[in-house]
């Protein structure tokens, strides 16, 4: 048992070490998310009301688009140098290393997403008191996006046109979480209760950190053969 | 279950069971049609163009139907790694993604004169849609990945995933769709059924179901004459049909 | 039975011809492919068994 926990802790702190040092890496999707948002107004006006409406929408929409653009990082680094090939060779489950890593991957992506969303959120005119909610729900949902990325990482390993083909596998998935986070944004300002928007945003998470690292560690093992 | 496995066996089979399938498919759909063109009456809101129900309908039903052969086949096999299930998955997707596609065109073509709009985003609409990118994203998969191999088991893998969200897609979907939709839209939708609406539904439902057979089963024979090329029983039936 | 009534499907004739047609469109199509596969195939099938022969 010492022996797995020590793998899980090395395998994060080796992640979390490598993308930093490749903070290009990890900046981009991040930049992309700012620019994306900011697109909106320049495209549609800088009209405050129209902006407040659209924002949850919007600031969700390029959150998904980030995650799209960050998920080559996951494994690609790792299946160049040979590395993800011992980490499925060793005595540990695939299963929760693939869970580590996406986690790493989440607190270099997810996480900087939900931290810089207020910025965005005060350039989109989103009321005060819908900040919390967008934290919240984002908080709540970009690790699900991790977690299906993955999957959809994992699948798409080392084919040629990867990045496009992960987005048309993983974004018609990612549907549910956009409608209630968005959907919880949108609630707070209309007044209406979102205690079922957050209910299930976490049966979503719960649902994705069973599921996915499974599925995800069975298309890497399709992927490795 | 060896036997049954066997693609040579399979073959045979599938080259037996093709034509009386067509048959049944052609005589089911014919009956159908009569009943819903001629038979049944006009519906007392919606006039004469509610019998595009007869074709969007069953479509819908089929897409959803051939998504969940697709998935379940591709499971089969990946766990008991049968060629026979990978075969039937792969050739699961065109079809899936034409009933789709009719599906969503038909709705289009439905919703115009009811809603005066060619595209609205009423929950079944916008379900098929999604489903319909599930389709495109599975072919676009297998079609990425040259080694046949992991191309069906990564299909089978995808497959699976989806068929495990489209019942949260269509759930999430749905809700999004009576906060946003205006009472008026979501009722005019499918009139209520009546009897004399309800036998050609089904008719044309089974009508597709075989004719997705039929076809799933031709397109099988092709794929087995080209994987087993090497073999002698592949050579003696190509050399006693020139 | 009034055909002209009939085609003209009380005004809607359009959406409902228009999705009957699609219809039989893609089934045809659907059926067309693997016929036209079916030809291929076997005329592949048969250059690879000839040339099988002559490396022999």
């Amino acid at each position: 048992m010492p022996g797995f926990l020590k793998a899980i802790g090395c395998l994060l702190r080796r992640d979390l070490t490598v993308a930093l040092r490749r903070s290009t890496d990890v900046l981009t999707p991040l930049v992309f998310f700012i620019i994306v948002v900011s697109l909106f107004p320049l495209g549609l006006g800088p009209e405050p009301s129209v902006l407040r409406t659209i924002a949850p929408g919007v600031i969700w929409v390029a959150a998904l688009l980030a995650t799209m653009l960050s998920l080559n990082r996951l494994f690609a680094n790792d299946h160049a140098d040979g590395t993800l090939e011992q980490m499925a060779l060793s005595p540990h489950p695939l299963t929760v290393l693939v869970l580590t890593k996406v986690a790493a991957h989440w607190m270099l992506t997810g996480l900087p997403l939900v931290l810089i969303s207020p910025l965005l959120a005060v350039q989109m005119n989103l009321p005060e008191s819908a900040m919390g909610t967008l934290i919240l729900s984002l908080l709540l949902g970009t690790p699900v996006l991790s977690l299906l990325g993955a999957v959809g990482a994992a699948l798409t390993l080392g084919l040629r046109g990867g990045g496009v083909l992960v987005s048309l596998l993983v974004l018609p998935l990612y549907t549910p979480v956009l409608i209630f986070g968005a959907g919880a944004v949108a609630g707070v300002i209309d007044g209406i209760d979102i205690e079922a928007h957050f209910s299930l945003l976490a049966a979503f998470l719960a649902l994705a950190l069973t599921l996915a690292p499974w599925a995800a560690a069975a298309a890497l093992r399709v992927s490795l053969d | 279950m060896h036997k049954y496995a066997s693609p040579k066996f399979f073959y045979t089979l599938a080259g037996q069971l093709t034509p009386w399938m067509a048959a049944l498919t052609a005589m089911l759909l014919v009956a159908g049609l009569y009943l819903g063109l001629f038979i049944a009456p006009a519906d007392y809101q919606q006039g004469e163009s509610y019998r595009i129900m007869f074709i969007h309908v069953p479509a819908a039903w089929m897409s959803m139907f051939i998504y969940v052969c697709m998935a379940g086949a591709g499971a089969i096999a990946l766990v008991w790694n049968v060629k026979l299930f990978e075969m039937f998955a792969g050739n699961c997707a065109p079809v899936g993604a034409s009933f789709t596609f009719l599906a969503l065109v038909t709705g289009s073509l439905w919703g115009k004169p009811m809603w005066g709009t060619w595209w609205a985003w009423d929950a079944r609409l916008t379900s098929e849609l999604i489903l319909f990118f599930l389709y495109i994203g599975y072919m676009a998969l297998e079609a990425s990945i040259d080694d046949p191999r992991r191309a069906a088991r990564a299909s089978a893998i995808l497959a699976l995933v989806g068929v495990v969200n489209i019942p949260v897609i269509h759930f999430s979907v749905e809700w999004w769709n009576t906060l946003h939709q205006p009472a008026s839209v979501s009722k005019v939708g499918t009139p209520s059924i009546h009897p004399s609406m309800l036998a050609p539904l089904l008719l044309m439902a089974l009508g597709f179901t075989f004719y997705f057979f039929t076809v799933a089963l031709m397109r099988m024979r092709n794929e087995i004459l080209e994987r087993e090329r090497h073999t002698t029983w592949v050579a003696q039936l190509l050399e006693s049909k020139s | 039975m009034n055909w002209s009534e009939f085609f003209h499907m009380g005004g809607y004739g359009f959406y409902v011809w228009g999705s009957y047609g699609l219809a039989l469109l893609i089934l045809l199509l659907n059926l067309y492919l693997p016929l036209r596969r079916r030809k291929t195939v076997r005329r592949l099938l048969h250059e690879f068994l000839r040339l099988k022969e002559q490396t022999r």
